[in-house]
């Protein structure tokens, strides 16, 4: 593997860095220590900015107009794009915008017409319904909700939970078992208008994330055309596990930036603090903290690139992407909560992001699967076959 | 557990906010009638949490508020939220002024 980033990746970067610092840490400075999103005047001046950088639509594939970024840049500026109070799940508060759902990239002409290039336009939001309450983490056989053909119609019932912006979602990616295949063959992907009878978003989840609240859905009787089936009947684990797969690479990436900049603020804070007639940098006890630190900053950034790399290079990444997700997140857990040690009392405080991110970053080692299903996906490629 | 704050209304002056402790949390704001002018939050940038949001509210609305009830969270962002999708659905609307919100929030069902 090599590291060393070309000229593009620097620029990328530097670019990147430059506009979280001047841009996007001033904005968020007089915002509530929770705050999801910025000021109205604020977004729509940035984004203006994002788009004049040319990184507007940073997953938007190049021939739907995106930057076409390979996924080692792609990764690079989420870990720039990170380094703020609300980072870890609103990088830089969406002002590089969105690719919408993946799947639907994959859909057909008219299904694109009335879903994908709306949101792309910005026109549209949409919201990605896999998990119910019988379980998140084998997917394939907790789907419970049914669905059953009736004319041109399929006829949907069931639940799901811990469904992120649902609340404001014009549709949904909802997955419904089809068959009487209790596994990955009997799941087919259907996208539906929020505002369909049947579709209802009962309550809001309360987690650690103060600002962003998961939803529970429920579908009573909820009937949807049969041309709204995304994909194959049946088909539908296959692309739900895509994406399961290939959002791990940034979803790893943006866990490192908390943990560059609560290192920097520790350092920083080290050089300056005294306690017992020297400051806290000339102490063991400290610097070995700040050496853990980098270690697990260096080997989680090590960890995303090479995932990435092979990505890029068309190789086979799957064990790289979840190590890259398993390594990012428990590293950076351990980086903030070091840094709230250096600091004391005040980095348990909202007067500092770090009580933020350590609360967020808790939430990453089971989001997007846990870090057991990462070390089963390890496990399956490390040792073949799926233990038969 | 209910999603509505369904405590029993107080009544809104100095004298009971001073007696608040300075934590976070939400809160509406009731007239006489017990109808609901006001749903906000005390974030951590409030001074002394909802005893400084309550003291603004009273001069916000004057005299027309007098009745408050509250909850302690430290989840106040995701819960006034939630708090405003429920007035949307029991109501129709936002209080009056809180009208520019309404494009913010999500929709809510419960059953």
């Amino acid at each position: 593997m090599n590291f060393d980033l070309t000229d593009e990746q620097q620029m990328i970067v530097d670019t990147t860095r430059k506009f979280v610092e001047s841009e996007i840490v001033p904005a968020e400075e007089n915002l509530d220590p929770d705050a999801g999103s910025l000021e109205p005047h604020d977004f729509e001046r940035l984004v203006i900015k994002t788009k004049e950088m040319g990184f507007y639509g940073l997953d938007i594939p190049a021939e739907y107009g995106g930057p076409g970024l390979d996924t080692t840049s792609r990764a690079l500026m989420a870990i720039e794009m990170s380094q703020h109070r609300a980072g870890l799940y609103n990088p830089c508060y969406g002002v590089f915008g969105g690719a919408g759902l993946a799947q639907l990239y994959e859909a057909t002409d008219a299904q694109k017409e009335r879903w994908l290039y709306p949101t792309l336009r910005g026109e549209k939001k949409g919201c990605f319904a896999l998990t119910e309450p019988s379980g998140g983490s084998d997917p394939a056989r907790a789907v419970q909700t049914k669905g059953y053909k009736d004319g041109t119609e399929w006829v949907l019932n069931g639940s799901k939970l811990y469904i992120s912006g649902a609340d404001k979602a014009d549709y949904a990616l909802l997955f419904a078992r089809t068959s009487d295949d209790p596994g990955r063959n009997g799941v087919t992907a259907f996208i539906v208008d929020t505002d369909s009878p049947g579709f209802f978003v009962r309550r809001v989840v309360h987690t650690l994330r103060a600002t962003h609240y998961a939803t529970e859905l429920q579908f009573e009787d909820l009937r949807i055309p049969e041309d709204q089936i995304l994909g194959e009947v049946n088909g539908g684990f296959a692309i739900a596990n895509d994406r399961l797969s290939r959002q791990r690479i940034p979803y790893a990436a943006g866990c490192i930036g908390p943990a560059i900049r609560a290192q920097a603020m520790s350092i920083e804070w080290a050089k300056s603090r005294e306690t017992f007639g020297s400051i806290l940098a000339e102490k063991q006890a400290i610097q070995w903290m700040l050496v853990d630190n980098e270690i697990d900053i260096r080997h989680a950034k090590y960890c995303v690139l090479e995932a990435a790399q092979k990505a890029d290079k068309g190789l086979r990444f799957r064990t790289e992407a979840a190590m890259a997700k398993l390594v990012a997140t428990e590293a950076s857990g351990r980086v903030v909560d070091r840094c709230i040690q250096i600091h004391g009392g005040i980095g348990v405080t909202k007067d500092l992001p770090l009580e933020r991110w350590y609360r967020e970053l808790r939430i990453r080692r089971v989001g997007e699967g846990p870090s057991e299903v990462q070390k089963l996906i390890m496990a399956r490629d490390i040792i073949g076959g799926s233990f038969k | 557990m209910g999603i509505r704050l369904e405590k029993n209304w107080e009544i809104l002056n100095s004298a009971r906010i001073k007696a608040l402790p300075g934590q976070l949390g939400v809160y509406q704001i009731a007239d006489k009638d017990e109808q609901i002018i006001s749903v906000g939050y005390a974030g951590a940038k409030e001074p002394f949490g909802i005893r400084s949001a309550l003291e603004r509210e009273i001069l916000l609305h004057g005299n027309v508020a007098t009745q408050f009830r509250y909850e302690f969270t430290s989840n106040y962002r995701s819960r006034w939220d939630e708090l405003l999708m429920l007035h949307i659905y029991d109501y129709g609307e936002l209080p009056e002024h809180q009208r520019n919100e309404a494009s913010r929030v999500g929709r809510l069902h419960p059953i």
